[in-house]
């Protein structure tokens, strides 16, 4: 009869979605965040995957990094190490820069010279290969410079991740091998992995002593844990008085990038490293932090589904009366989906915007310091295809959610959904019946539970999970604060990973808070009834809390002990068995911390549905037990 | 009876609707013959529990029946689809539940609206005549208020506006006044009465004799059947609420 007859659908599809959200307040506060809470660890989880494969690309991108970095091949004389005996200085020379104009290289920048030496910062010590670099940009590796300036006499820039580790900033005076050099510069190459995992110019070796105790020293000659430093080429020949002793790198471009490591297989007479192989040398930390956020997001993603049930099944039962009221209307099954979708799509969608802000936010937490990781070349950010997949989970829960009141609502008759309300209570004379044998609280308890079970197993499931990730975290924990600079991490690394493992551990804590609430919420909402009237005859509203809040402390109690064994147990064996680590070394956690857990749990679950179970049990009688008439 | 006027608006045949199975069978609705003629006011009357909900929740398309036939408007409606049955329900029917049944976050203008926005009105189209049904339901003055801040007569009032959006054939009526004091429920009576000088086709589910007395026809039920069913003169002008002792 109109000439736009969707523009009223859309007016009233609008209207009663945003009407609903704004009554319902609390509750769609907790939908936004139980969404925003799994929106916000795939953000992180999205982010921080392109951070940890793409710093190295970046960084190579930005830099302009070899394919192939060649050296001359430096023997450790005093180390007695068989080398392919020592050709001529100048013959290796002539080799390295014959390289230039092999068949398949397309550029090349160098030789240039490199010495070791030893670097003394504020009291710290380090070797350290230093390239001799000239003032002006080279046209392969160019380092990206972070802070303070590039190369110049006197001045010396130094590797970001060995710059973090020793704590040295730009301004501050530094000696090699007892010559004075002011630090004007911190940079990223793509040249070396970043520190403490240096390619070897000299000989030298990253980590622990092989077979030695911590702390042993090396056999003399060979540089440990080296870090990288540049200076002039008039700086590096200054270090040396013997020219015989340097060293020299040619950074290579190939026409074929992909084909580096056959080319540098294809033994060509000098040491070569194909920027593959320095990728996976600098990655191997970001796997690390990489695998706890994976760990983290499974479980972050397994309780969001959790908490999701519960809201949305604590809303099915909301929405059955609005859902009869408007079919007997004249509202068709695909008009009441949409209203049941639209408002799921709302929340969704300002959801993953949060979650995307937040993850965004969050993630310099996990990648910053992480310059010394992989040496990224700024803050990771949000793209295109990883907004639009944060956006496209948040809408599929939405979908998902809406999916089952959607069939629920299509299916139900029209009279049924209208009468749901105004129906009292069910089994009111088994109550009256029992009421007086049994404890009141204890038995509102059990009726409470056994009204809702599949909600009362979610509840147990999202607390087992949550201390399941907690033992994982403990033990995790325990293990990077007995292990330092083993492994090959740096101070800065371990930081990284504590810093990832408390990101974890605070979302996984406040999802599980979150669920808490958002279960004993449920509840209260779906015992309004049931709970005025055994008000109604007699029941005390302290007596109605605690019976709300004991059917939340149970469960949670089973959940807490489930958590710890087999749960944490299981996850723990899990994780060791995806990642390949030996958890053998890692010390399980005492008993007194797991008792602490469980302890913690109970109380902290406790203390969360205090609020809402006093809320839901001192509700006027009267005025629930007519909120059906309308 | 071979004019196209005197088709009835409903029409039911051997109408049946049946709870449970055995032993625990029951027949809430038991072989019902009925037709209700355009304009026509019916009373249906009858004790708790013997099926009068049932009967107009079959008639007015809410509920399917378990065998038989409803006709309105010479077309069936017990064997169509849920999408054009919730079509119909928008367009030929108006309900009027004793619960009340308003969309709580609505305004009393906004529920009055929806069955229109709902039947592809312009929602300026529908505004305006959500309007006059308030006006013409004396509640003008109370548009913008939500359900909870009206009277449970005022409430109804607003349904009734609700039920008559879309200018039904049938206004189907279940307990109107059961929630009511008699103030408000002289208040809905009298609404009825214009509704049936208006020549607006009623059906009445009541407990309530005087009310029953405002009918041109009134009909008995008992355990899903009728009884008996009574023909009333000159009830429909005059004084009504006077006539039945509402009004001193
Ligand atoms: N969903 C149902 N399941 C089983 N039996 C039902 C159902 N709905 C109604 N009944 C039964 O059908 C019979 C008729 O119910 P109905 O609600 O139509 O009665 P009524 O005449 O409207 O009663 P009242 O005056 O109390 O509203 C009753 O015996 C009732 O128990
Ligand atoms: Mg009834």
């Amino acid at each position: 009869m109109d000439r736009f007859p969707l523009a009223g659908r859309l007016l009233l599809v609008g209207r009663l979605a945003v009407r609903d959200l704004r009554r319902r307040r609390a509750e769609a506060a907790l939908l936004l965040l139980a969404i925003m809470t799994a929106t916000t660890t795939l953000t992180l989880g999205l982010v921080l995957r392109d951070a940890a494969g793409d710093p190295y690309r970046s960084t190579r991108a930005a830099t302009s990094g070899p394919d192939v970095v060649a050296s001359t091949v430096r023997v450790a004389e005093s180390a007695g190490v068989p080398g392919p005996g020592k050709p001529a200085r100048s013959t290796e020379l002539t080799e390295l820069a014959e390289l230039a104009g092999a068949p398949g290289v397309v550029g090349h920048s160098g030789p240039y010279p490199v010495t070791a030496a030893r670097l003394q910062a504020s009291g710290r010590t380090s070797d350290v290969q230093a390239v001799g670099r000239d003032a002006g940009p080279a046209s392969v590796d160019r380092p990206e410079v972070l802070r303070g300036g590039w190369v110049r006499d006197g001045g010396v820039v130094l590797e970001a991740a060995f710059a973090g580790a020793l704590d040295v900033r730009v301004g501050d005076p530094v000696t090699l091998d007892g010559r004075s050099f002011e630090v004007v510069g911190v940079a990223v190459t793509a040249a070396m992995p970043p520190y403490p995992k240096a390619s070897c110019i000299f000989p030298c070796m990253n980590g622990a002593v092989p077979g030695g105790e911590a702390g042993a020293e090396p056999p003399p000659g060979l540089l440990r844990n080296p870090g990288l430093v540049w200076l002039t080429r008039t700086d590096v020949r200054n270090l040396t008085p013997d020219p015989d002793s340097l060293a020299y790198v040619m950074n290579l471009k190939l026409a074929d990038p992909d084909g580096a490591q056959a080319f540098s297989d294809a033994n060509h007479g000098v040491a070569m490293q194909s920027w593959q192989s320095i990728l996976e040398d600098a990655t191997e930390l970001a796997g690390d932090s990489q695998i706890l956020l994976l760990i983290g997001a499974w479980l972050l993603g397994l309780l969001a589904t959790a908490s999701l049930s519960v809201l949305v099944g604590g809303r099915m039962a909301a929405q059955t009366r609005r859902v009869g009221l408007l079919k007997a209307v004249g509202g068709t099954p695909g008009l009441v989906a949409a209203v049941l979708l639209a408002e799921y799509v709302l929340v969704a969608v300002a959801a993953a915007a949060a979650g995307l802000a937040a993850g965004s936010l969050a993630a310099p937490l996990l990648t910053e310091s992480g310059a010394g990781l992989v040496g990224g070349t700024g803050t990771p950010s949000i793209t295109v295809p990883t907004a639009g997949l944060v956006t496209a989970v948040a809408l599929g829960v939405a979908v998902v959610a809406t999916a089952v009141p959607a069939v629920r609502a299509a299916r139900t008759g029209t009279v049924g959904a209208l009468a749901d309300s105004a129906r009292p209570p069910r089994r009111v004379g088994w109550l009256v019946a029992l009421s007086a044998r049994l404890p009141v609280p204890l038995l509102l308890a059990l009726r409470v539970a056994a009204r809702r079970p599949r909600r009362v197993v979610l509840g147990v499931a999202s607390i087992a999970i949550t201390v399941s990730g907690i033992y994982v975290l403990l033990v995790l924990n325990a293990f990077l604060a007995g292990q330092p600079l083993s492994g090959g991490y740096g101070d800065a690394q371990v930081e990284v990973l504590r810093r990832a493992l408390l990101v974890v551990t605070a979302t996984l804590l406040s999802l599980a808070a979150v669920n808490a609430v958002v279960i004993t919420w449920a509840t209260v909402l779906d015992n309004r009834h049931s709970s005025a009237l055994a008000r109604a005859l007699g029941a005390t509203p302290r007596e109605v809390s605690t019976a709300l809040a004991i059917a939340q402390v149970l469960p949670a109690l089973a959940g807490a002990v489930l958590g710890v064994f087999p749960g944490g147990y299981a996850l723990f064996a899990a994780v060791n068995a995806t990642t390949g680590g030996d958890g053998g070394r890692a010390p399980l956690p005492p008993l007194w911390q797991l008792l602490a857990v469980v302890l913690t749990t109970v109380l902290a679950v406790a203390a969360l549905t205090a609020v809402p179970a006093r809320l839901g049990g001192r509700r006027p009688v009267a005025e629930t037990l007519r909120a059906g008439l309308t | 009876m071979s004019d196209a006027a005197d088709i009835p608006v409903l029409r039911a045949r051997g109408l049946r609707k049946e709870y449970g199975k055995e032993e625990g069978l029951v027949r809430a609705v038991d072989e019902v013959d009925l037709d209700i003629g355009a304009g026509e006011t019916v009373a249906i009357m009858g004790p708790s529990g013997c099926g009068k909900s049932t009967l107009l929740h079959l008639l007015g398309g809410l509920d399917r029946p378990s065998g038989g036939q409803v006709r309105l408007n010479g077309r069936r409606i017990d064997d169509i689809g849920e999408k054009a049955l919730a079509q119909l329900r928008r367009t030929d029917i108006g309900f009027v539940f004793q619960a009340f049944h308003l969309m709580e976050e609505l305004t009393a203008v906004e529920n009055v609206e929806l069955p229109a926005l709902l039947a592809g009105r312009s929602p300026r189209a529908a505004r305006r005549r959500a309007e006059e049904l308030l006006e013409r339901v004396g509640l003008a003055g109370r548009a913008r208020f939500l359900p909870s801040a009206l009277s449970g007569g005022q409430r109804q009032r607003v349904a009734v506006a609700r039920a008559l959006s879309n200018e039904p054939s049938v206004v189907l009526a279940d307990e109107p006044t059961g929630n009511l004091d008699s103030a408000a429920t002289l208040d809905v009576l009298q609404l009825f009465e214009g509704l049936h000088g208006s020549g607006q086709t009623l059906v009445i589910v009541t407990h309530d004799a005087r009310i029953a007395a405002t009918a041109d026809r009134m009909i008995s039920m008992r355990d899903g059947a009728f009884v008996d069913e009574t023909w009333l003169t000159g009830g429909t002008t005059g004084r009504l609420g006077a006539l039945i002792g509402l009004e001193d």
